[in-house]
């Protein structure tokens, strides 16, 4: 067998699993027909499409009216910041570490950014100061995409509650579905965003759940599908393909979990370890299972990525930007870390593949490329 | 050997990539982001990344992309601006392949275990006992050699110029007989981080540095117009300076930011049989003879 490497980047985006790719075939080949029609090939796509909704709603702990379907998690966070500004005026607020698909239409539309602490986890005390009437939407991630650190949601929501009476909460939890109970975690938030390929599922689809009774305007127009607020043919496909990799989360997330921490720690504590002066980003008891993020004083990430590419290890740094380079982590700044430190960032993220083998060979890799890099002063 | 080739995006860096792969070297590419603000030319931006990993594919070669705009604004831009903000006349390109080309990226090029790094230049290396020399490119017109004046033996053992000994025709048929994208792609002129939508020189300038009025005087001090931004006048230029249709086109020979005159001649005033030199390289022996 070729020599497949060990990928640590679950959190850029995982590989689709085998339940999702045999559910999706049929949808390309028979079930094709456009499921708004209305002769039995376009019920019969229409009733896979339910039966997914019904997935996705246990999924999210939703009513299946409560899910809108969309093309992943950019659009809904999109559909949920902006789709509520459209509906409720006012001002929307978010903070400082949420995805860029939260942040910018925040700061487009003139919200409010809370600061977090050093930890990543929001200031309740500077939560509390952007909270007023005027506030529509408030938007905090559960889990962070590139530190995994997992925000109070239950706190958030009732410092909303009770300062900012028309706000709907928000959470991005496209990376926290893989690792956390987002039916139960999310419970508190009336608008909940995810994306099929961080847990399995195919790219370019993903749901958002829109409680009953909360005021969102769509941002496309069109045929009206999904209850008006997503117009445009489903992705049928993506959308089958996302429920069957739901259910194989649901199945077997408990498990995972406890696997994937075990390792995560081994890998984690191997690197602090193995490499002096590394940082761990964050408490680790507060991340998600997969996630391993850590800073390594005078390396830059660019530099260590290549040579870890270069040794058979995938991972990342910051979030890449749309010409491929690695661009300076707001997240990170966020947290007060310097620009120097911060620049030797490595996001590890592990997935429902990674076995020991993966950890292993970064383990061996790893502490040898740092001191390289550090041996020729510089990344 | 393994080599890192500076690919721009640009008709030559893709040759040199090419031909250093034909000739049987490991080659990866890597273009580099340096510029993060608004501009329409050079090598910062997202379609010339895409050139750039588009000849890649094309050449198969691996591509990568490292982000020096950290350094880039610290050690090209900021310098840039504050040179104009005393009167002098920068390069950027050169202060670029100081410090970004020849120095950050062949640095971490060693780091990455690169054995060479190539660049699209259009000049040569040779060989001499008493070690490199910088030669031009034989295409004269688009000869490059002086921006590669700042380059020490190290750094001369460490560089290929794969496109030094064609000209600029022959590397646009070569590119086109290999059926690269670009291969009609316009040279890059003009400064690659400021967009000529922006107001261009003038705007960027006026940006970072503010407007203080100057007035423009000839040889005898007579008072011939004025320009609103003194930091946007540089040495040599004919441009923008208000003075409508002389008989004569006339040259700014001289900026004096403190007192805000400018002063402008004849072509010929430019000429000049003494210079003072700062930055200077001995890229070869050390003189014989004192300098001080």
């Amino acid at each position: 067998m070729p020599d497949t490497g060990a990928y640590l980047d679950h959190a850029a985006s995982t590989p689709l699993c085998a339940e999702a790719s045999d559910a999706m075939v049929p949808m390309h080949r028979e079930l094709y027909a456009n499921p708004t029609g209305a002769h039995r090939m376009a019920r019969d796509t229409r009733r896979r499409i339910d039966d997914a909704r019904d997935v996705m709603a246990e999924a999210l702990g939703a009513a299946p009216g409560e899910i809108v379907f969309t093309s992943g998690g950019t659009e809904g966070d999109n559909l949920a910041v902006a789709g509520r500004h459209l509906a409720a005026g006012g001002v929307a607020v978010c903070s400082a570490v949420e995805h860029h698909a939260v942040l910018a239409p925040v700061e487009h539309l003139g919200g409010r950014v809370v600061a977090v602490h050093a930890s990543g986890v929001i200031d309740m005390d500077a939560l509390a100061a952007a909270l007023d009437d005027e506030v529509t939407v408030v938007s905090v991630m559960l889990a962070n995409n590139e530190t995994g650190m997992v925000q109070p949601l239950e706190q958030v929501a009732e410092a909303a509650r009770s300062r900012a009476p028309r706000a709907v909460l928000h959470t991005d939890a496209v990376q926290a579905f893989a690792w956390l109970d987002v039916a139960s975690q999310a419970a508190c938030a009336d608008l909940v965003s995810v994306s099929a390929h961080k847990f399995g599922g195919p790219k370019g689809t993903g749901a958002l759940a829109v409680r009953e009774g909360v005021a969102l305007s769509p941002l496309l127009l069109g045929g009206g599908q999904e209850r008006g607020l997503r117009s445009g043919t489903h992705n049928a496909a993506g959308i089958v393909g996302m429920a069957a990799a739901a259910e194989v989360v649901l199945k077997s997330r408990a498990k995972q979990v406890v696997r994937l921490a075990e390792l995560r720690d081994r890998l984690a504590d191997g690197l602090l370890g193995a490499v002096e002066g590394a940082v761990e980003t964050g408490e680790r008891s507060g991340k998600v299972a997969g996630s391993a993020h850590l800073c390594f004083e005078g390396v830059e990430s660019e530099a260590l990525l290549f040579l870890l590419e270069d040794a058979g290890v995938y991972a990342s740094a910051a979030s890449s930007c749309a010409s491929g380079a690695q661009d300076p982590s707001h997240v990170l700044a966020a947290m007060g870390y310097d620009r120097g430190l911060a620049g030797g960032s490595l996001r590890l993220s592990l997935g429902y593949q990674t076995e020991a083998a993966d950890i292993d060979r970064a383990l061996a890799v790893i502490p040898g490329a740092v001191a390289r890099l550090r041996a020729y002063g510089t990344g | 050997m393994r080599v890192l080739a500076a690919m721009s995006g640009g008709v030559d860096s893709s040759v040199a990539a090419a031909l250093l792969a034909e000739q049987g070297h490991d080659v990866v590419g890597v273009t580099l982001k340096l510029w993060g603000g608004e501009s329409d030319t050079g090598c910062c931006s997202v379609s010339d990344v895409e050139d750039a990993r588009r000849v890649a594919d094309r050449l198969g070669l691996q591509h990568h992309v490292f982000n020096f705009g950290d350094a880039f604004d610290e050690r090209v831009v900021g310098p840039y601006v504050d040179h104009h903000a005393v009167g002098l006349t920068p390069n950027p390109c050169i202060e670029c392949n100081r410090h970004i080309k020849f120095d950050k990226l062949m640095v971490r090029a060693e780091a990455l275990g690169f054995d060479a790094v190539a660049t699209g230049h259009h000049a040569r290396l040779a060989a001499a006992e008493s070690g490199f020399r910088v030669r031009r490119g034989v295409d004269a017109a688009k000869d490059q050699s002086y921006v590669l004046y700042m380059l020490d033996q190290q750094q001369m053992a460490r560089l290929m110029l794969p496109i030094g000994h064609l000209t600029k025709d022959q590397v646009r048929r070569r590119a086109a007989a290999l059926g690269l994208r670009n291969s009609a792609k316009p040279d890059s002129q003009d400064v690659c981080f400021i967009a000529n939508r922006a107001g261009g020189r003038k705007g960027f300038l006026s940006r970072r540095l503010g407007e203080s009025p100057a007035t423009v005087v000839d040889a005898d001090g007579a008072e011939l117009g004025s320009v609103e931004a003194v930091q946007a006048v540089t040495i040599g230029q004919r441009r923008g300076l208000n003075l409508g249709g002389a008989d004569e086109p006339r040259y700014v020979t001289k900026v004096d930011i403190d007192a805000g005159r400018i002063t402008v001649g004849r072509r010929e005033d430019l000429y000049t049989s003494t210079q003072d030199v700062i930055n200077i390289c001995w890229a070869g022996m050390l003189p014989l003879f004192a300098v001080s």
